[in-house]
C-alpha cells in the first residue's frame, strides 16, 4: 500500500512539474501572464518564509527559528554570502535552543 | 538578456548552487530519518527523493502516513503542496525552453531552490540557466545522498531543530527572494504572500494556506503593477 502511494505521489508530482512546460507559450505572451510567472515565485517563495518560520504543524508559533531568520535579514543586509546567511541562521536558533532561552 | 556571463560570475553562480545543495543536504538527512520513523522503509523513503524530489511535498506525505492518515488524503497533500511547481515550469520555460529529453529533466528539476537561483540570477538568461541546472543537478544528488544516510542512520538525526536545521529552509528562501526586494511592490508582495500564510495556518490542510498566499501575493503585484500595464497596453502599437 505505502508503495502504492509513493509511486501514484511522485507520479502526479512529476506530471504537476511536467504541465508548466507544456502551456502553450502564446499563453505566456500577454503582460499580465508575465507580470504573473515572475510574480508567482516571489510570492509562493514568500508564503513558505512565513510558513516555515512562524507555524508548526497548524499552530502559529513564536520560536528560536524567528530570531534564526532576523539573523538572517541582518546578514542579508550586510551582503553576507549565500551559506554564511543560512549557517547563521542555523546556528543562532540551535544555540537559542541549546541556551534554554526560546523553544 | 544575451550578453554573456563572465568567468567569475558563472563561478560564483556554481559556488551559490554547491553551498546550497550541501544545505539541503543535511535537510534530506532529516528528510531520510523522519521517513524511516515514521514507518517507511529505507527504499520507500529513497524512491519518494529520486521520483519526487520536491521537498516539501515529501515532508507532507510522510508526515500523514506517519498520522495514519488515508492514501487519497496522503497524495492530495503532496500535490497540493507541489502544485506551486507548476507555476516555476511555467515560469522556466520561458528562460530555459527546453526540448526532448531536457524538458523531461528540466521538470523533474523544477523546484524551489532551483527556480529560486535562477529568479536570482535572471539579469542574464544564461546566468539564469546556469543557476537553473547547477542548482537542480547540485540538490538532486545531496538530497539523495542526505536521504539515503538519513534512513540509514534513522534516530541519529531525528530531531532536525537541534542543529537549527529547521532555521535553514526558511533563511535560504529569504536569500533566494532577497535580490527581488529591492521594488517597494515586490515588498509589498512578499509582506501580503507571508502574512496570508501564516494567518490562514489554523485553518486549512496543510498546503492550501501557501497556494493562498501566493495568490494573494500575485494578486497584490498585479494590483500595484496596474497603472504600468495600462500604459503598456495603452503604447502597444509603439
Amino acid at each position: 500500500m505505502i508503495w502504492t502511494i509513493v509511486i501514484v505521489a511522485s507520479i502526479v508530482c512529476y506530471g504537476i512539474k511536467l504541465g508548466g512546460y507544456s502551456v502553450p507559450q502564446r499563453w505566456l505572451d500577454q503582460p499580465v501572464a508575465q507580470r504573473v510567472t515572475v510574480l508567482m515565485p516571489v510570492a509562493l517563495l514568500s508564503a513558505l518564509v512565513g510558513l516555515w518560520t512562524f507555524t508548526s504543524g497548524t499552530t502559529v508559533e513564536v520560536n528560536a527559528r524567528v530570531v534564526g531568520l532576523a539573523t538572517a535579514v541582518v546578514l542579508l543586509v550586510v551582503r553576507a554570502p549565500f551559506l554564511v546567511v543560512i549557517l547563521g541562521a542555523a546556528f543562532v536558533t540551535a544555540g537559542l535552543r541549546a541556551l534554554g532561552w526560546m523553544p | 538578456m544575451s550578453e554573456e556571463l563572465t568567468d567569475a560570475k558563472k563561478r560564483a553562480i556554481r559556488r551559490d548552487a554547491i553551498g546550497l545543495g550541501v544545505g539541503t543536504g543535511a535537510y534530506a538527512l532529516s528528510f531520510g530519518a523522519l521517513s524511516v520513523s515514521a514507518g517507511l522503509s529505507i527504499w520507500q523513503t529513497q524512491a519518494l527523493s529520486l521520483l519526487m524530489f520536491t521537498g516539501a511535498s515529501q515532508f507532507a506525505l510522510i508526515a500523514i502516513l506517519g498520522a495514519g492518515g488515508g492514501a487519497v488524503v496522503a497524495v492530495a497533500t503532496a500535490a497540493l503542496v507541489g502544485s506551486r511547481n507548476a507555476f516555476y515550469s511555467i515560469h522556466m520555460v520561458r528562460v530555459l525552453r527546453p526540448s526532448g529529453w531536457r524538458r523531461l529533466a528540466a521538470a523533474q528539476l523544477t523546484i524551489d531552490e532551483s527556480t529560486g537561483m535562477a529568479v536570482g540570477h535572471d539579469e542574464t538568461d544564461a546566468g539564469a540557466r546556469l543557476a537553473f541546472w547547477s542548482t537542480g543537478i547540485a540538490i538532486f544528488i545531496c538530497w539523495n545522498v542526505g536521504t539515503l544516510i538519513g534512513a540509514v542512520a534513522a534516530g541519529l538525526l531525528d530531531d532536525p531543530a537541534v542543529l537549527g536545521l529547521d532555521a535553514a529552509g526558511p533563511a535560504a528562501f529569504l536569500a533566494l527572494i532577497w535580490p527581488r526586494l529591492t521594488s517597494w511592490s515586490m515588498r509589498a508582495v512578499f509582506a501580503v504572500s507571508m502574512a496570508c500564510a501564516v494567518a490562514f495556518t489554523p485553518f486549512w490542510r496543510p498546503g492550501i494556506p501557501v497556494l493562498i498566499a501566493g495568490a494573494a501575493g500575485v494578486a497584490t503585484g498585479l494590483l500595484l503593477a496596474l497603472p504600468e500595464l495600462r500604459r503598456a497596453r495603452g503604447g502597444g502599437a509603439a
